[in-house]
């Protein structure tokens, strides 16, 4: 069997900083919400759609409290007391405030008790809807069971979700396994989350609920006719994080893009923004039993593989504690990395198997999902071609769970039709022909691989020790990871992050808590 | 004239000998894998003025497309003599010829702010031309010292971008652009250039487009002072911008 055997005390030292660092900035940010995620229990609550103006009618309930001052208590209790006034669903009070019907402030007060009562039993049929999703992936999974590993994961983009839709069927029968949406350039800078069919895009296809149901609904067929459950994936990332995780749990996304902090190093987003919203949005994944994955690999797109291979390790045993406190299992953890080293380095191939195995001993129950060559591909489609093949029987051989085809074409353009289905193929037949191949192997004791995976560690856990004793929001300033430097108040988003008051109630993080035993 | 030289102005592609002419293609059409679909591919093949097209593979793709695998033979000669090729007006210059010209001739760095413009959230390109790391062995912009770079990264919004660049007082303005789609990168390479022209900027930086789908002649058609596409190197840049600057203040 081809294993490594990590030093047990330097990981569990990694584990007590990382831990520590995730504790610390949750306890720091603890006092803290912020407009999407109020935006997310009024979605939950039952607002969805546009109003007249074409604002999200989300934004419309937030920016409303907002103009009287009061979005400190958060949206729940006003729109529980709107609606016991008006007697209303809290969709028709949204719909009366987008048409300057109602005013919240000046609506008489039912008392915080029955308010409180009223927002709780809100919560509970939204959890109730969330969980019956939960239950019926689990169906379809024991129906249509995916065998093989890794899962053989492909991106569609072309910016129309019905064009999306074919694409992604012809995936899957060819042999993908998880299908991604990519999402239309510029959605993460957005403070708000588009509605309804979209046929444009650009780079990709707007993430919106009725996207996923569509998309849902496509491979939910496909699965049935191929017998093997499809999984969909997109991005619960940028400024509205915990809504997209919210509209992913009501139509049964199974994986979601969700880093700790790839929107502050890689959008520019502010720190304190993306640390309260990754808590809050990782709580729904959990709950809604969605894989979780994060973007180490992208660490490696900007600095380089061969000396950066460290800071992938402690970002993920960061993401990994980060995770756990919103109450994540290990099953649900798909930590990332990738396959970047330059492949004139000789025995590149011997690193990059250190690198993969060792993620894979680290976080041996975690779906761990491994990204393609991407760096040194060039207009050379043959020869990314073969570096997609290295890459295959690295994946298929130090046992990764996602595996992220990579396409011969990736330097070039979005992938053609032929240019997915050959890369398909590729990854396919090194999962097939190589299946056993990791039992089937041993390491040399002390050699090249041992070596390198042991210094990747050594150099995360000194990194970690860095980050613990600055803190994360230091470490950020100082550009620790990926050479990126932000300051804490800097970025985008800053102005949506408040300090709750002292009525402040969000009877679905309660309810979340509970469930999920945080 | 001798029939090596006529041979060597008019060229065909070379398969496995001098002549021959072989093509290979491949696309997907929107048919069932099948008789019709083979005819079809063939006639794309013959539509593209190859001879005696051939299919060597042909594999469905479900959906009712099919993938073809094409060889073909070109039979009509490219001449070579009779081509246009649009050439760079800048020499290439090692970087330490780039350093020693500047630092002597202008006496100060080269003040370049850099940005992913618009709704663009891609920086690979942009990093390799600036980050000190650079790209395929090339080191980028900031490796120069007769360089002051400023990056300002991904998703800048033009406005940003030029009071940068009023700001740090630069020399010469880099815009990367990559997504494609809908051409909006076009439109949004123009609002730049128009921005400057209505600040009364524009005569006094040296405006630069680059993104795999930039080419040098597109650049020029966009108002802009030159291009960078696919395959260029940190030292292409850096090569131009200082003759460039230097150009302009009648010191090259």
């Amino acid at each position: 069997m081809l294993r490594l055997e990590p030093d047990r005390s330097t990981v569990g030292s990694c584990h007590r900083l990382a831990e520590s660092v995730a504790r610390s900035v949750n306890e720091e940010l603890a006092g803290r919400s912020t407009v999407t995620i109020e935006r997310t229990v009024a979605r939950l609550f039952g607002v969805d759609g546009l109003g007249p103006s074409g604002i999200p009618l989300a934004n419309t309930v937030v920016d409303h409290l907002i103009s009287l001052g009061k979005l400190e208590e958060g949206v729940a209790l006003r729109l529980a007391n709107a609606s016991l006034v008006l007697n209303a669903t809290p969709a028709e009070v949204a719909e009366k405030i987008a048409a300057k019907k109602v005013d919240l402030g000046s609506l008489p007060w039912h008392g915080t008790e029955a308010c409180r009562a009223k927002a709780g039993k809100l919560a509970a049929a939204a959890l109730e809807r969330i969980k019956d999703r939960r239950l019926e992936r689990q169906e379809l999974l024991n129906a249509y069971p995916v065998h093989g590993s890794p899962w053989l994961y492909v991106i569609v983009a072309t910016g129309d979700i019905h064009e999306d839709i074919i694409q992604a069927r012809m995936a899957a029968a060819q042999g993908a396994d998880v299908i991604a949406v990519i999402r239309s350039t510029g959605q993460s800078l957005l403070d708000y989350v588009p509605h309804g069919a979209t046929r444009e895009g650009y780079g990709g296809t707007y993430a919106t609920q009725e996207n996923f149901r569509l998309m849902r609904e496509a491979l939910d067929e496909e699965s049935k006719r191929l017998g093997r459950y499809i999984r969909l994936v997109n991005y619960c990332s940028g400024l509205c994080m915990p809504e997209i995780a919210a509209m992913g749990a009501l139509e049964r996304l199974d994986i979601m893009l969700n880093d700790a902090m790839y929107g502050i190093l890689f959008r520019d987003i502010n720190a304190e923004r993306t640390l309260v919203d990754q808590r809050f949005s990782r709580m729904i994944n959990a709950y809604a039993g969605i894989i979780i994955n994060t973007g180490e690999d992208n660490y490696l797109t900007t600095v380089d593989a061969l000396s950066s291979g460290h800071s992938v390790v402690a970002s993920q045993f960061m993401n990994y504690h980060f995770a756990k406190l919103s109450g994540l299992p290990d099953e649900q953890i798909g930590l990332g990395h990738a396959f970047e080293i330059d492949p004139n380095i000789e025995d590149s191939l011997l690193l990059e198997i250190a690198g993969a195995l060792l993620v894979r001993e680290l976080f041996p129950s975690c779906p761990v999902k491994y990204m393609p060559p991407t760096v040194h591909k060039t207009g050379d489609i043959f020869f990314a071609h073969a570096l997609d093949a290295a890459f295959n029987l690295v994946s298929t051989a130090t046992g990764q769970t996602i595996h992220l085809v990579g396409m011969l074409t990736e330097a070039v353009h979005t992938p053609l039709l032929q240019d997915r289905y050959a890369s398909i193929r590729a990854a396919a037949y090194a999962r097939k022909s190589a299946r056993h191949l990791r039992e089937n192997l041993r390491l040399e004791k002390g050699g090249k691989v041992e070596r390198r995976a042991a210094e990747i560690l050594d150099k995360a856990l000194s990194l970690l020790g860095e980050v613990e004793s600055k803190g994360l929001f230091r470490a950020l300033e100082d550009g620790v990871f990926a050479g990126i430097r932000r300051k804490r108040d800097g970025g985008k988003g800053l102005e949506g992050v408040f300090t709750k008051g002292p009525t402040y109630f969000n009877p679905i993080e309660e309810g979340l808590r509970r469930e999920l035993g945080i | 004239m001798s029939k090596d030289s006529v041979r060597e102005r008019f060229i065909l592609p070379y398969g496995d000998h001098r002549g021959d002419g072989v093509v290979q293609v491949s696309f997907t059409l929107p048919l069932p894998d099948g008789p019709l679909g083979d005819e079809a591919a063939r006639q794309v093949m013959r539509q593209m003025a190859l001879n005696d097209p051939q299919v060597a593979e042909s594999t469905s793709l479900g959906e009712n497309y099919t993938f073809y695998v094409g060889y073909g033979k070109l039979s009509r000669p490219v001449e070579t003599g009779k081509l246009k090729v649009a050439r760079p007006l800048w020499d290439k210059i090692e970087p330490a010829a780039v350093e020693e010209m500047v630092n002597r001739r202008l006496g100060r760095p080269i003040v370049v702010v850099g940005a992913a413009t618009g709704s663009d959230a891609h920086t690979v390109g942009l990093d390799a031309i600036l980050n000190y790391k650079g790209f395929a062995g090339d080191h980028g912009l900031e490796a120069y010292s007769c360089f002051k770079v400023v990056n300002m990264g991904s998703q800048v919004p033009n406005e940003d971008l030029v009071s940068r660049a009023a700001r740090e007082k630069a020399d010469a303005i880099l815009v990367s652009q990559v997504v494609t789609q809908g051409n909006v990168h076009l439109a949004n390479l123009t609002n730049l250039s128009e921005l400057l022209e209505a600040e009364g900027w524009r005569d006094k930086v040296v405006l630069v487009a680059g993104g795999p789908r930039i080419t040098h002649a597109l650049a020029l058609e966009l108002g802009y002072d030159a291009g960078f596409g696919a395959q260029t190197r940190p030292q292409d840049v850096a090569s131009y911008l200082a003759q460039e600057v230097l150009r302009r203040k009648s010191l090259y």
